[in-house]
């Protein structure tokens, strides 16, 4: 078999700046999410003010020096709260991404190869699959209370069976492959199996789908403030903002503009690092998407 | 026939048993469901009349199988709030959903089937590119924030539609497709870039077959070429993601009827939440997913009867 091999992209490409001329994009979503971490990281030093301070005689100004992109209903400062809420977007997203691809992993990686429990296990990713993401991430919202934590494993359990899916794939594909009968018959211990021969296949498509698990995570914490069952509101979080902004956004639409934008902004760049990543790791499913 | 038919409609009853048991051993897993749902403020008396109205007091195997033949008479419980049935309130809202979820799906595919096609066809082209970018667009820019710049720009600033609102169809269909226009445009954004995607990728696979080349070979119009032979053969994943996608659809739902003050299911949610209704939000849950299995247990058998290429 010989695939043409101006399709793929080369094995390894040196220095930053050829690979900033293949990768446009994904380059500046790079740089663009370093911003928001770094923001996030150095909130305080960021030129901000306390987000949560409210200075009522300073309620719905309008971009000025002093504040840079206004103030919401109750005086704070929209700047500050934006780059408040950058935290909760940022944890959210990643603390989801890395918790539910470590326990998707877990299990897909037991269930993939251990037949009997796989039925069950499956049995019960479906059901979790049949219930829509955000309606489960509500429900698990209001039965435990607000909070971040709860908030981001609400968010984390509907993502859990898509990993487990993707794992699982994996691992009935390289379960078959000749090595893997090798190590069996020389009688290899099953935990050195799977985490020496076949864990290392899942890593690429994982690394892929993280990212798509954090901008759905961080889409889904927005969603979740935005109707009330998320970030407790004395969090800033875009979310949040976006809530709060809803009521008066025709008198004051920078409430709602900002919070949206650095929504939309964000997650467009991880969405764009993922597609880069994909087009990288795993060549097959970029063919296919 | 019959038997396949039977066996997928058998493979559904544990998906929807094990919903049910997830549903059911939420509110019990998080300690004293009768103290969260009462909230902060309640008296102790207020918590013991909750209990007892969900029959907290019984052992918890008693409990849910007590549940499980209430669901199976289509009894989803009493509102905590309203004291109606939670079925009685799902049937006087479910219009308004049925008929942004419907639109959405229709305009949805209207548009973005060709749209994938044409990014197919042209594969590696400037249209191409656009078609991605709005794709990628769609799957990053939340439901909300389109919602709010689409009445921003169209219901404030032009004028053209109304700001929010519902009029059913069967009352004045003019005044409700003057008001379902951007509500079903702010939900469609994700799914059109769902369908567009896998459109695309379904048809570029396609052809590269050979009986397209005969096809193109024996002089075959090339629009004929696309749509007869390339997307009927393409079919089965996009018509796939299109039941998988209402997954996808069911959470917009909620928020887009938020957003345009839609008197929907989405809105029975919210309403939901505030007031810590919880056996709404259960029955709710278990509707849609209901919803969800069977749509993509129609589209399996459908499969399975209209492509001879699918044994199970």
């Amino acid at each position: 078999m010989s695939a043409p091999a101006t399709s793929l992209p080369p094995a390894r490409l040196s220095g930053l700046f050829p690979f900033l001329k293949r990768y446009p994009l994904v380059v500046i979503a790079g740089l663009i999410l370093g911003l928001i971490v770094l923001a996030a990281v150095f909130a305080p030093f960021m030129f901000t003010r306390d987000p949560t301070s409210m200075s009522p005689l300073q309620r719905l100004r309008p971009a000025s020096e002093a504040y840079w992109l206004g103030t919401d209903h109750l005086g704070r400062d929209v700047w500050s709260r934006l780059v408040y809420g950058a935290r909760v977007s940022v944890i959210v997203g990643l603390a989801v991404a890395g918790l539910s691809v470590i326990i998707g992993l877990v299990i897909g990686l037991i269930s993939g190869y251990v037949r009997w429990l796989d039925a069950v296990v499956m049995r019960i990713m479906d059901g979790l699959m049949a219930i829509p993401g955000i309606l489960l991430a509500i429900a698990l919202v209001s039965v435990s209370g607000a909070s971040l934590t709860t908030v981001i494993i609400a968010i984390m359990v509907p993502e859990i069976p898509r990993v487990v899916r993707l794992v699982r794939s994996v691992v009935l594909t390289v379960r078959e492959e000749p090595y893997v009968e090798a190590a069996v018959s020389i009688g290899t211990r099953l935990p050195l199996i799977l985490t020496r021969h076949i864990l290392p296949n899942c890593i690429p498509p994982l690394i892929v789908q993280a990212t798509y698990v954090c901008a759905s995570a961080m889409l889904t914490e927005a969603i979740l403030s935005f109707l009330g069952a998320g970030t407790p509101p004395t969090i800033p979080s875009w979310g949040n903002m976006v809530a709060e902004g809803r009521l008066l956004f025709q008198i004051a639409p920078w409430n709602l503009l900002w919070p949206g934008v650095a929504l939309a902004v964000t997650i467009l760049s991880v969405n764009i690092l993922g597609d880069g990543l994909r087009d990288r790791l795993d060549p097959k499913l970029a063919k296919r998407m | 026939m019959i038997r396949l038919v039977l066996t997928r409609v058998l493979s559904a009853i544990p998906v929807m048993g094990v919903v049910a048991l997830i549903v059911f051993f939420m509110l019990r897993l998080s300690g004293d469901p009768a103290a969260i749902l009462a909230g902060d403020t309640a008296s102790s008396e207020q918590v013991e009349r909750i209990r007892v109205s969900l029959g907290l007091t019984k052992p918890l195997y008693e409990q849910f199988f007590g549940w499980i033949m209430q669901l199976l008479r289509f009894d989803l419980g009493t509102s905590l709030f309203t004291g109606l049935p939670v079925t009685s309130l799902i049937a006087q809202r479910i219009e308004p959903t049925a008929m942004l979820a419907l639109s959405t799906i229709v305009f949805s595919v209207l548009v973005a089937v060709p749209m994938g096609v044409l990014a197919a066809w042209k594969a590696n082209s400037w249209i191409d590119r656009l078609v991605m970018v709005i794709c990628v667009l769609g799957f990053s820019v939340p439901v909300f924030v389109m919602g709010y710049f689409l009445i921003f720009n169209f219901a404030i600033t032009l004028r053209w539609f109304p700001v929010q609102g519902y009029t059913s169809p069967f009352v004045d269909f003019g005044r409700f497709v003057s008001q379902i226009t951007l509500p079903t445009l702010t939900l469609s954004f994700i799914y059109v870039a769902l369908i567009a995607r896998i459109t695309r990728a379904s048809v570029i696979e396609v052809l590269g077959e050979d009986y397209i080349r005969t096809a193109r070979a024996k002089g075959q119009v090339e629009i004929k070429v696309l749509f007869r032979h390339a997307l009927k053969n393409a079919a089965v994943p996009i018509v796939t993601v299109i039941g998988l996608g209402v997954a996808l659809l069911i959470g917009g739902v909620v928020v887009t009827e938020s957003v345009y003050n839609i008197p929907g299911l989405g809105r029975l949610v919210v309403d939901a939440i505030t007031r810590r209704d919880y056996p709404i939000i259960q029955g709710l849950i278990l509707f849609f997913a209901l919803i969800y299995i069977v749509l993509n247990l129609i589209i399996d058998i459908i499969y399975t009867i209209v492509d001879p290429r699918i044994r199970y």
